[in-house]
């Protein structure tokens, strides 16, 4: 902001920041800052530590791109928006993509006219319940009041299942989670559902983990992915190639512990060799650094570092990978070939 | 200005467009319109060329789409197969319930505070100033999170009723108060129930006529005659009777716990009631201070002109002071009640299915039409002020004091 | 004649015989002021039971507080299931209730110095007693506060200031042959100095940069508020004498501005800044999300402002504005000089309503996903892991900040009143 804000507002002839409509990289270059939509709070994903500094599994996709781009991967800011905010501020160019446990629909891929350029974990949404309700499925929620985070797809989830089932609910629609788990901690609702990697991470904050069960059933497919805006093809190939560099490199078992060491000289394996940037010119191609992939893995680390730092079975939060396993271990992580 | 001064007809220069004080307002009228006209011209160029680049049009077709979500407190018939028209509607109706249960609640409290703020009671005089002072200088969206947190950390959950030895008992076994509302006995009208409500509304009727009379009378003869319980007896009595002359047509639905929830009877909303009574008390605070200042505004002389009338201090009060005080108490009571509609849009913080969580929330999501959504919202609100300040615009003209 | 000399004249007066129990000191007071009658006396045990009831819900929450542990669930184990507040989590974060979660810590002094300054520079304005001559301090401040608070070299505030400053010459240079184009070339050379100081890079006494976005908690309020406020005054005098105004083209572009501002919740105003006016701006114009808050915020409390100020020139009799003209003024002069110094003076208590208001309703703010200080409590604060459950202790401080400023500010205006009211009472 500073001195363009502040004159550029004076003169009424704010200064340019670049055609966002265009080249997003040019305006990302000439700004020397990644803007990337995050949500307001949720541990794991994207929340702010005690010192104010942004983690979690969203935030390292936001750096991972700020490597690629700028070889830095603090090159970011964040700015956090709620389910209303997140589409405005990406379609009006406040950020430069949006990393929000954003579920990839149809409608926000055509309608509302973005790019979901991948996939960084798929979840499902699921239900929390106390164990002293004494429930085993979410079939046999007849007439319960259950608590929802506004401004998700999760809502009409909601109403499809109970729909289905021919079973009613009462919806309790709360703007935070934070929120959300006070009225559920309460008793104020019987069940809390969102996405079941969101409700993983919040049973972690509580006080008794043990006295809450998530039920078994996964009442969507919800793959979460970043997004940019739609017609950029340049920007969205820079977002979804740095998400593959962490995808494959994992696949490839390059860790940003070895990474300085595999990209000191070609190895024999040439995957290796053309993600690394020791053979070929990757990056030209792309139009950013050719040790990009170099940058995002010893900066960032490749996915499962990322999963296991933030959200894995080590961390409060305790996921598995589940379906976010490579595809070589039955998961559905399958990136297209470096070539 | 003197004839001398003014210059000679037919000698217009363009300078006088801007140095003649006769020409000049069409100067600055003109100046002013295309300013205005170069603004809007602009900005709507910016949307047409950024809906262009972004392949967007602004259209209201999403209105008549299914909403799909479902909304918790439903005045009309409505499921998640509804419109998305239907679901602004509903919202529509929610935000007129709690702000005409907040406006009616807020006035009682207001009128009560601002009446006990005057009283010769010191400790109860300086209890309502901390009320007045607490709650107007604190901000409502903060009130309205701490009375949701009230409601939801004491108030106890449905889960409390249950077992042998319940935490939590029902009140009169009518009325039970949980963190997720109040659940409250509703009435099922059985056959021949609205007999005993068309007596009802005779009576009412039938205690008007009663009331003129007695004024009538009055005024014809100066004899006073007893008003208050003859008009009760007329309101119940003769309902009463009917009621048990047609077998008790009207029967009470208690609320009971079944499975998660209270079931059967009427059901306020924790949300609900949690909105409605922060925006009471919070605006509760400002009717008490405009009920005082109205009071005060009465003179002395009134009071003492008429106690040296010879009227009861009672009477004092209705036939003297309070017409006077309403005049000066009914504007800013009304711009009140403007403040109570507006402000429910804080509905979203407390997650009160109103317009702006309805029309200004979810649809606005999950349809992503930010511009149509947000435009339909500020016209609702537009027409409810517009309208509220055409009501009081006609009132203030009838009780404008009439100088001759 | 009577037998004088059985008669009884007192010579000297009695010394006066206390008064009865009943009518001195407490017990008096006691019985005038509660124990009147007996409706008086059931309110009096009613008002002393609901007092006796608060106290006995929150003195030991107040009395057993923890001030040291640093999480929700060590408060817990400290208090071994008693009632008590956790105020560790104000110790722990009080900083970010104040400042926002990312403003650099090593730099707080620099909107702590500024917030105290704001009372110098209110001061001159607030007190007309002080000299007029620290009015300059005023109007300083806000290019000193602006430069405390976002840092980066001063060079940036200096040359706008400095473009008002040439403005003002320009004017005053050229104002006595003609108005208009005195205006016009003050704002020509406004935008001169504005554009040399563009091309100009120069990089003195540079404070770290803070970017807006890392602005927030109770800081955030205070900027919007004071700002907004500062702002909407001039813009509402304009618009109360717009509405007031002959030319009906003025006129009705006032009224509908106004009524369109009053007839909607600050919240849609809010959703405007936020999700639509980056819709009816060029691409390639970016403003900062707390500047478009600022725009809306002040076009907000300006329909209010100008309404409170129509009122008070309407309360002006109207043989003031006949006095104006027979003394030959015209309008700028009899607006300057006679109408508007009384009409502001009856509107100060309306507009210092407008302004707790508007200060309160910055809250609103944390709706838009801004870290103000409620969105610092229900946000970051509440989703941390070590602090998810605290509320009371949170929402008692916000409370408590907000109230003592809005107190503050209505007690001024009370004794504001006092000191104007020139009738003689």
């Amino acid at each position: 902001m500073q001195k363009s804000v502040i004159l550029g507002a004076m003169t009424v002839a704010a200064f340019s920041a670049g055609a966002a409509a265009a080249a997003t990289l040019d305006d990302v270059k000439a700004r020397g800052k990644l803007n990337c939509g995050v949500s307001t709070s949720l541990v794991g994903f994207a929340a702010p530590d005690a010192n104010g500094n942004w983690e979690g599994f969203d935030v390292a996709v936001c750096r991972a791109v700020a490597a690629a781009v700028f070889g830095d991967s603090k090159a970011v800011e964040f700015v956090p928006t709620t389910g209303k905010t997140r589409f405005t501020a990406l379609a009006s160019g406040e950020v430069d993509m949006l990393a929000r446990n954003t579920t990839w629909t149809y409608s926000r891929d055509t309608d509302l006219k973005f790019d979901f350029i991948g996939v960084n974990y798929y979840d499902g949404q699921g239900f929390m319940v106390p164990k002293s309700l004494g429930v085993s499925s979410a079939k046999e929620l007849n007439g319960s009041t259950v608590c929802i985070q506004t401004g998700t797809t999760t809502e009409l989830n909601l109403a499809d299942f109970f729909r289905a089932n021919n079973i009613t609910y009462t919806p309790v629609p709360i703007e935070t989670n934070a929120e959300a788990l006070q009225q559920y901690l309460a008793g104020a609702c019987d069940t809390y559902t969102t996405d079941a990697s969101g409700l993983a991470a919040s049973r972690a904050t509580f006080e008794t983990p043990t006295d809450h069960i998530v039920l078994p059933e996964i009442i969507s497919k919800e793959p979460l992915g970043p997004l940019v805006r739609h017609g950029d093809n340049d920007w969205a190939d820079i977002v979804r190639w740095s998400l593959n560099v962490m995808i494959a490199a994992e696949e490839l078992g390059v860790t940003s512990a070895n990474v300085a060491e595999l990209s000191a000289a070609p190895t024999t394996n040439p995957e290796i060799n053309r993600l690394l940037g020791t053979e070929g010119e990757m990056g030209k191609m792309m139009g950013v650094d050719n040790a990009f992939a170099k940058n995002i893995i010893m900066q960032v680390g490749n996915y499962g570092e990322v999963f296991e730092k933030n959200i894995g079975a080590s961390t409060s939060i305790g996921l598995a990978r589940g379906l976010n396993a490579q595809w070589t271990d039955g998961g559905l992580l399958y990136t297209p070939p470096f070539r | 200005m003197t004839s001398l001064s003014d210059p000679q007809a037919g000698s217009f220069r363009l300078s006088m467009l801007l140095n003649d004080t006769r020409y000049r307002s069409y100067t600055f009228q003109f100046v002013a319109l295309m300013c205005i006209i170069a603004v809007f011209g602009y900005l709507g160029l910016n949307l047409a060329a950024n809906l262009r680049t972004a392949g967007l049009s602004i259209s209201f077709d999403f209105l008549s789409a299914p909403s799909g979500y479902d909304i918790n407190q439903r005045p009309i018939d409505y499921t998640s197969q509804s419109t998305h028209l239907r679901a602004s509607i509903v919202g529509i109706m929610n935000t007129l319930i709690v702000a005409v249960l907040a406006c009616a609640t807020a006035t009682v409290l207001g009128v009560a505070a601002g009446v006990a703020r005057l009283s010769p009671n010191w400790l109860l005089r300086k209890m309502m100033s901390v009320y007045v002072e607490a709650f107007r200088n604190v901000p409502v969206l903060i009130w309205i999170l701490i009375i949701f947190s009230i409601m939801t950390a004491v108030l106890p959950p449905p889960n409390a009723f249950r077992g042998e030895n319940p935490t939590a008992t029902m009140v009169m076994g009518a009325f039970a108060f949980t963190n997720r509302g109040v659940y409250a006995p509703w009435p099922i009208w059985g056959d021949g129930s609205w007999v005993v409500v068309a007596t009802f509304l005779a009576s009412i009727a039938g205690a008007v006529i009663y009331r003129r009379h007695t004024t009538k009378v009055l005024f014809d003869t100066g004899r006073l005659m007893p008003r208050g319980w003859p008009t009760l007896a007329i309101l119940i009595l003769p309902a009463v009777v009917m009621f048990y002359v047609m077998g008790r047509p009207i029967t009470l639905d208690y609320p009971a716990l079944k499975g998660f929830n209270f079931q059967g009877g009427v059901n306020m909303l924790g949300s609900l009631i949690a909105l409605w009574f922060a925006l009471a008390i919070y605006t509760g605070a400002f009717i008490a201070e405009n009920v005082r200042a109205g009071i005060l505004a009465v003179s002395k002389g009134q009071t003492e002109a008429a106690a040296s009338l010879g009227l009861r201090p009672n009477r004092i009060m209705s036939l003297v002071v309070l017409p006077q005080a309403l005049r000066v108490i009914i504007p800013p009571l009304i711009s009140n009640y403007l403040n109570i509609t507006k402000n429910s849009s804080l509905a979203i913080a407390v997650g009160y299915m109103d317009v702006t969580g309805t029309l200004g929330g979810i649809t606005l999501n999950q349809t992503g039409r930010a511009i149509e959504c947000v435009l339909l919202l500020m016209a609702f609100y537009l027409t409810i002020s517009l309208s509220i300040s055409a009501v009081m615009n006609v009132y203030n003209n009838s009780v404008k004091l009439k100088e001759r | 004649m009577a037998d004088l000399s059985r008669a009884f004249v007192r010579r000297d007066m009695l010394p006066a015989t206390p008064p009865p129990v009943g009518e001195t000191g407490l017990v008096k007071w006691l019985r005038e002021n509660l124990f009147s009658s007996p409706i008086n006396t059931v309110m009096t045990l009613v008002s002393a039971f609901v007092i006796w009831w608060l106290v006995l819900a929150v003195w030991p929450w107040l009395s057993n507080g923890v001030w040291t542990t640093t999480s929700l669930a060590a408060c817990r184990e400290v208090l071994q299931g008693k009632t008590g507040a956790c105020f560790s989590v104000l110790t722990e974060r009080w900083h970010q209730l104040l400042f926002g979660f990312t403003y650099p810590a090593d730099q707080y002094w620099r909107p702590t110095l500024g917030f105290v300054l704001l009372f110098v520079a209110a001061a001159p304005v607030l007190f007309f007693k002080l000299p007029r001559r620290l009015l300059i301090i005023t109007a300083v401040y806000p290019f000193l506060a602006f430069w405390l608070i976002w840092g980066g070299s001063i060079t940036v505030p200096l040359f706008v200031a400095l473009g008002f400053v040439a403005a003002a010459l320009t004017f005053q240079a050229l104002a006595k042959q003609a108005m208009a184009q005195a205006a016009l070339a003050a704002v020509i050379a406004a935008l001169v100095v504005w554009w040399i100081g563009g091309q100009a890079d120069l990089q003195v006494l540079v404070l770290e940069p803070v970017a807006s976005r890392d602005i927030g908690g109770f800081m955030l309020n205070m900027i919007l508020g004071v700002t907004c406020v500062s702002l909407s005054l001039p813009i509402g005098i304009l618009l109360a004498l717009g509405r007031r105004s002959d030319m009906p083209i003025i006129k009705w572009i006032c009224v509908i501005f106004i009524e369109f501002v009053r007839g909607v919740p600050l919240i849609t105003l809010l959703f405007v800044a936020n999700v639509v006016l980056g819709y009816f701006l060029p691409p390639e114009v970016t403003f900062d999300l707390i500047l478009r808050v600022i725009i809306m915020i002040t076009l907000f409390s300006a329909a209010y402002i100008a309404e409170v100020i129509r009122g008070g020139l309407a309360a002006l009799p109207k043989g003031q504005y006949e006095a104006a003209d027979s003394l030959g003024l015209d309008y700028a002069q009899a607006m300057r000089l006679i109408i508007l110094p009384q009409a502001l003076k009856i509107s100060i208590p309306g507009i210092v309503n407008v302004a707790v208001g508007l200060f309160k309703d910055t809250t609103l703010v944390s709706v838009i996903s801004m870290y103000d200080l409620v969105g610092m409590v229900r946000g970051p604060i509440q989703g941390a892991t070590e602090w998810n459950g605290v509320y009371w202790e949170l929402f008692a401080f916000a409370s408590l900040l907000f109230f003592v400023v809005c107190y503050g500010i209505s007690q001024y205006s009370q004794w504001l009143e006092q000191q104007l009211r020139t009738d003689h009472r």
